[in-house]
């Protein structure tokens, strides 16, 4: 009986790292190439913005020459954080816990980890595109003007402080859709809750006072906030609620999310469907 | 009714045997259910077993403990000797899962899922060795959701010995196959088991179990009720044979231990060739269930 074991001691198990780059490849491929994802959770954020930038983009901010599609872009950015990370994962983790995905790898030497490393590198890559996307849009039909010195570097922390946050949230919420089917019945509400009362599609600060408290609870609020002292300039903080962006405010919740999203995803994550181990 | 897993129609394996699997007294309840009920089981080194048994009577909660995938609530449970429980990347290696039906892949090719897959172990198989071990060599380029049924069945198993597993756990492999492909799968099967892999074959087809398994365990009820090799099983070559043969318009049968003498005695008295001779062992799904049956009783 003891003899048996010693041929495997020596074996050199492929790292987590190394695979955790194999699974972002492989999670790229697979999210471009299933057309529901693709138009759900990656150009769905465009569509929007043409039809709201084309009916309301001309309207100016108050008395100012910002126009609302510099509001808007703002809020679609931030929307499609919450798209490529809550959204997606939220939707597209309980689908592979029905569809055996989970249940295979689960099998096999891939340390677990390098799952969320591929479902991390596929939220970052697929947001970087999305944006990417939504700036030349914005550009080339909406006279979007870009963000200059420190705005941008708002824009870097903002944008990976949220991905992080609503990454972490999607993950901890895929057990929350009792299969995979119903998830985005379940999820995609929500996230269309979030942007009517986040200010995504309309300005913030003419939302019911209940609302805002609303949605003060919730990331995309504040990540909304962030990105409009990103493409707006620094004037239209008159248009905010409390006549400032509060950017230090804006980081500090997202931090709190992502260590509760963390929490909660160590705590209740689940690889098995329910009743399944 | 406890202990009746070692009872007489259970063939222990031989003493000092090289295990890949050995599990004693091995229970799992789900609420008020005990879908596994005390089961004992062996699985030599370089054998393929088959597990046989009705949907429902412990087999897949006993092999997804064994796959490390369910909990076990008691029982002494070894695979490659490592507790199932505790399943480290080392052990994952060493081990190759065929799960029943699953969905997933599909917007991959068939390369692509084997390469990757092929990635997470330490000496994997070559992919195209693999890809065309399994009969796909001419869908490597199609999407997993482009196959039919046989065909995806095909990739799990290539999904499941790639890693060129020592043990490898076939669940109802050849669900969905065509009765060619079932003798091309018997064919790969027959080569993994030349290269030295221990293979435990959940089935519900007998004659695969036949064709394939050195040795069958029947699960019923959540213990093994039967082991041995297929030829063996449950008394089946002490049982009665069954004698068929004609005179005139009347066919007659007879049932006897001693077949050899009863022929010899129709010959001699028909004076030559018995008209319709045919001598019948008891099938091994005539054994299956039979066996099936007399659990049912037991426990009623």
């Amino acid at each position: 009986m003891t003899s048996v074991t010693a041929t495997s001691a020596a074996v050199k198990l492929p790292g987590a790292i190394s695979l955790g780059r194999r699974r972002v490849s492989i999670e790229l491929k697979q999210f471009f190439r299933d057309r529901q994802s693709a138009v759900f959770n990656f150009l769905l954020p465009v569509l929007l913005m043409v039809i709201f930038g084309s009916v309301f983009g001309g309207q100016r901010l108050g008395n100012t020459d910002i126009t609302f599609a510099q509001y808007f872009v703002a809020g679609m950015i931030a929307s499609g954080v919450l798209y490529t990370s809550f959204q997606n994962l939220a939707i597209a983790i309980p689908l592979e816990r029905d569809d055996g995905t989970l249940k295979r790898i689960q099998g096999t030497p891939m340390p677990k980890l390098a799952y969320f490393v591929g479902k991390i590198g596929l939220v970052f890559v697929a947001y970087v595109a999305q944006v990417t996307l939504l700036i030349i849009v914005g550009k080339l039909f909406y006279k979007l003007v870009l963000p200059s010195g420190a705005q941008w570097f708002t824009f870097l922390w903002a944008s990976v402080l949220g991905l992080i946050a609503c990454t972490l949230a999607g993950i901890a919420f895929s057990v929350v859709p009792k299969n995979g089917k119903g998830a985005p019945a379940i999820v995609s509400p929500i996230v269309l809750v979030l942007q009517f009362t986040s200010g995504v599609f309309f300005q913030y600060d003419q939302l019911p006072e209940w609302m805002q408290k609303f949605s003060a609870l919730f990331p995309l609020k504040w990540l909304t906030q962030a990105m409009r002292s990103v493409f707006l300039p620094p004037e239209a903080a008159a248009f905010e609620v409390t006549g400032s962006f509060e950017l230090a405010k804006c980081a500090a919740v997202l931090l709190a999310w992502a260590i509760g999203g963390l929490i909660l995803s160590l705590v209740f994550f689940r690889w098995n469907k329910r009743g399944q181990d | 009714m406890t202990t009746t897993s070692t009872g007489p129609l259970v063939l222990p394996a031989p003493d000092g045997a090289d295990l890949a699997v050995r599990v004693r007294g091995l229970h799992r309840c789900y609420g008020e259910t005990r879908a596994v009920d005390g089961v004992d089981l062996d699985v030599i080194r370089g054998e393929v077993l088959a597990l046989l048994g009705p949907n429902g009577a412990g087999k897949t909660t006993t092999t997804e403990i064994l796959e490390g995938y369910r909990r076990r609530d008691s029982g002494d449970v070894s695979v490659l000797d490592h507790d199932p429980a505790h399943a480290t990347g080392a052990w994952r290696s060493r081990i190759g899962i065929v799960l029943q039906s699953a969905g997933d892949l599909g917007d991959l090719s068939v390369e692509e899922s084997v390469t990757h897959f092929a990635g997470y172990y330490p000496s994997p198989r070559e992919v195209g060795e693999v890809i065309e071990a399994v009969g796909l060599a001419e869908k490597r380029t199609t999407k997993g959701a482009d196959l039919s049924g046989g065909q995806r069945r095909r990739l799990d198993v290539a999904l499941g010995i790639v890693g060129r597993p020592e043990l490898l756990f076939l669940d109802e492999p050849t669900t969905g196959f065509d009765p060619e492909a079932r003798r091309e799968f018997w064919e790969l099967i027959r080569f993994l088991k030349g290269e030295g892999t221990t293979i435990l074959l959940t089935t519900h087809y007998l004659e695969e179990a036949e064709v394939l398994a050195d040795r069958v365990a029947v699960i019923a009820r959540g213990r093994v009720i039967a082991c041995d090799v297929p030829s063996r099983l449950g008394g089946r070559d002490e049982s009665l044979a069954t004698v068929i043969w004609r005179e005139g318009d009347v066919v007659h049968r007879t049932q006897t231990h001693e077949p050899t003498r009863e022929v010899a005695a129709l010959s001699s008295r028909l004076g030559g060739e018995v008209p319709g001779l045919a001598v019948h062992r008891p099938s091994l799904e005539d054994i299956y269930i039979s066996l099936i049956g007399d659990d049912n009783q037991d426990a009623s």
